[in-house]
């Protein structure tokens, strides 16, 4: 039955940019700081007070545009959206209506179903189109528990009043909850990149709404669409859709009709709740905000932030496996946040070993890391230092094995790679005086061995490579120890 | 562009106001009587007359109009919420709300 039928869904993302004073006052927009400490005449909405315009929240806005292929307006006009809520101490929000900051964008990302497991099934590549970037102004928080007179009060707590938003809406072109789910992924990702946003959804820095509709495969007309709210975390998003358009499927099968009307999303009962019905729907009259001229942005302007944008993570990810050859998995790993990919690309440029450096970092180091609960751009062991540990291997100083202690270490002290390696004896041996003494003594303490040796029995060959690494407490040069220990024992003049 | 009774009462409920029949009659008329007022500027030929924005200088220049990121002390919680009808532990406190 689900066969016949396709979802379609659009998201509504709000991030809030990373300013240190809000959009149009100087309050902090610290997280977690006393209720309405961080409020003046302009956020609490006092008469007489008026905005004026965060320039770095322009800047920030128009990066986030660029990074999503958006087109800035080179004019911009704030409206008035006008309705009442406690937490709204204007009567009205600042936002953006018929003439937003940006539009017209884009993204070409990874997407792919899941299979009951949650692995994805098979990746390719889609294009989900953005209408708009527009920016606009928080409004505060509402506690409706936990205080003394909750039962019949309601407590407002202003510090969010003002904070900068950018509200990202996407055409409705995601087709499966695991296709909104990789775009929120990604444009989560990509807005932490470009330092726009933290990205932090338990603080309620990025939120998410989905208007979802389905209808029968190969239908062109959408079918009545419902708001969805409260899915906040990636988790939320995707069971608030799947559970919602099975809802619907199953409506339309029992021959209902799909009401339009926003539902709350109940992550503990994993159901959704209707919320308010389209009759009760806002008239939200929106009219040009009187008191903020309109947004200018320059085409020098935004020149000049096109020229500092860094790679994004899906163009670095690909140029991880064209430049580097790294497996697909590996590369999107690497390049899933900033620090990560720069650091690999540090040890990759001081060592010139890509698969090593991606191998030691997504493996011995990312554990340590975990571990420790330290972030990469931090790690007690520098991208160069991993780099010459790398070189050590690969000029057969140090053997893997050895390397994994040795890095241990190295993130344990915060030595050198050399200091280690000297320390521990001074690493690989591979000097071949030093290991035919050791083969001389191995072969003299086995002479049954070596007999059965030389009457055919090669597999022994083993047996006296391991003699001898446990002789050496395991720093001589595997590949040397083989090639002077079958030499010595093919050689049968040696009076043995 | 005449005003109806229907609009007025919309008006007032989105407004949150609560009209008597008499009062709802009185704005029907003068809402409508400043409405066609207005029309009378329809008259006018503006065609070659530029657009005007909120807060227009009058070289366009918007500059002015913006600040740096830069935090500055505001009120403070206990100026903030001193003269709020209801406030406690920091917050202000008003009639239990529920939705949104």
């Amino acid at each position: 039955m689900r066969e016949n039928y396709e979802a379609v869904i659009g998201l509504e993302i709000h991030a809030q940019l990373k300013t240190d004073s809000k959009i149009f006052c100087g309050c902090s927009t610290r997280f977690g700081d006393e209720p309405d400490s961080n409020t003046c005449p302009v956020c609490l909405g006092l008469p007489g007070a008026l905005p004026v315009l965060n320039s770095r929240v322009i800047e920030m806005a128009t990066r986030a545009a660029l990074a999503l292929n958006l087109r800035v307006n080179r004019e911009s006009i704030f409206s008035r959206k006008n309705y009442f809520y406690p937490d709204l101490p204007k009567g009205y929000q600042i936002s953006q209506y018929d003439r937003p900051f940006s539009e017209h964008g884009w993204v070409e990302i990874p997407t792919s179903e899941r299979n009951q497991s949650g692995h994805a099934v098979a990746w390719s590549m889609k294009q989900f189109r953005i209408t708009r970037l527009h920016l606009e102004e928080d409004a505060g928080k509402s506690l409706h528990e936990g205080m003394p007179d909750s039962a019949s009060k309601s407590y407002v707590d202003l510090n969010r009043s003002g904070v900068p938003l950018a509200e990202i809406v996407s055409e409705p072109d995601f087709r499966s909850s695991w296709e909104a789910y990789d775009y929120m992924q990604y444009l989560r990702r990509t807005l932490i990149y470009i330092g726009v946003c933290d990205g932090n959804m338990e603080e309620g820095s990025l939120r998410c709404d989905a208007n979802v509709s389905v209808r029968l495969r190969g239908a062109e007309r959408f079918g009545t669409k419902v708001e969805l709210k409260n899915l906040n975390s990636f988790r939320f998003l995707q069971h608030a859709l799947e559970y919602e358009i099975d809802r619907q499927i199953e409506a339309i099968e029992a021959g209902e009709k799909i009401v339009q009307e926003t539902r709350l999303w109940n992550e503990r009962e994993s159901k959704t709740y209707c919320m308010r019905s389209k009759e009760e729907a806002h008239d939200y009259r929106y009219f040009p905000e009187p008191d903020l001229p309109p947004l200018m942005v320059s085409e020098e302007m935004i020149e000049e932030l096109r020229a500092g944008m860094p790679e994004l993570p899906e163009a670095r990810r690909r140029r991880f496996m064209e430049e580097y050859g790294l497996a697909a998995d590996d590369a999107a790993q690497l390049t899933d946040a900033r620090p990560a990919a720069d650091y690999f690309e540090a040890v990759t440029r001081a060592s010139g070993n890509a698969k090593s450096a991606a191998n030691w970092i997504l493996n011995e180091l990312a554990r340590e890391l975990k571990n420790t609960g330290t972030e990469i751009d931090r790690s007690p062991v520098t991208a160069e230092e991993l780099a010459s540990m790398i070189r050590m291997i690969d000029a057969c100083t140090i053997s893997g094995k050895m390397a994994k202690e040795v890095l241990a270490d190295m993130y344990r002290s915060g030595r050198s790679a050399e200091e280690v390696v000297r320390e521990m004896g001074g690493g690989q041996v591979s000097d071949e005086a030093e290991i035919r003494a050791i083969i001389d003594q191995a072969v003299a303490a086995n002479p049954r061995q070596l007999e059965q040796y030389r009457a055919g029995k090669a597999a022994l060959l083993g047996f006296f490579v391991g003699q001898v690494m446990k002789a050496s407490e395991g720093r001589a040069n595997p590949q040397v120890v083989n090639r002077l220990l079958k030499e010595r024992l093919d050689n049968t003049e040696q009076g043995d | 562009m005449p005003i109806t009774k229907d609009d007025v009462e919309n008006i007032a409920m989105l407004a949150r106001l609560e009209l008597t029949d008499e009062e709802t009659e009185a704005f029907t008329r003068q809402l409508g009587s400043i409405l066609d007022y207005i029309d009378k500027l329809d008259e006018l030929d503006t065609a070659d007359v530029p657009r005007i924005s909120p807060c227009s200088t009058a070289s366009g220049d918007t500059e002015y109009a913006r600040r740096d990121d830069v935090v500055r002390p505001g009120l403070g919680q206990r100026l903030a919420t001193e003269n709020a009808p209801d406030a406690e532990a920091g917050y202000f406190k008003v009639p239990k709300v529920i939705g949104g």
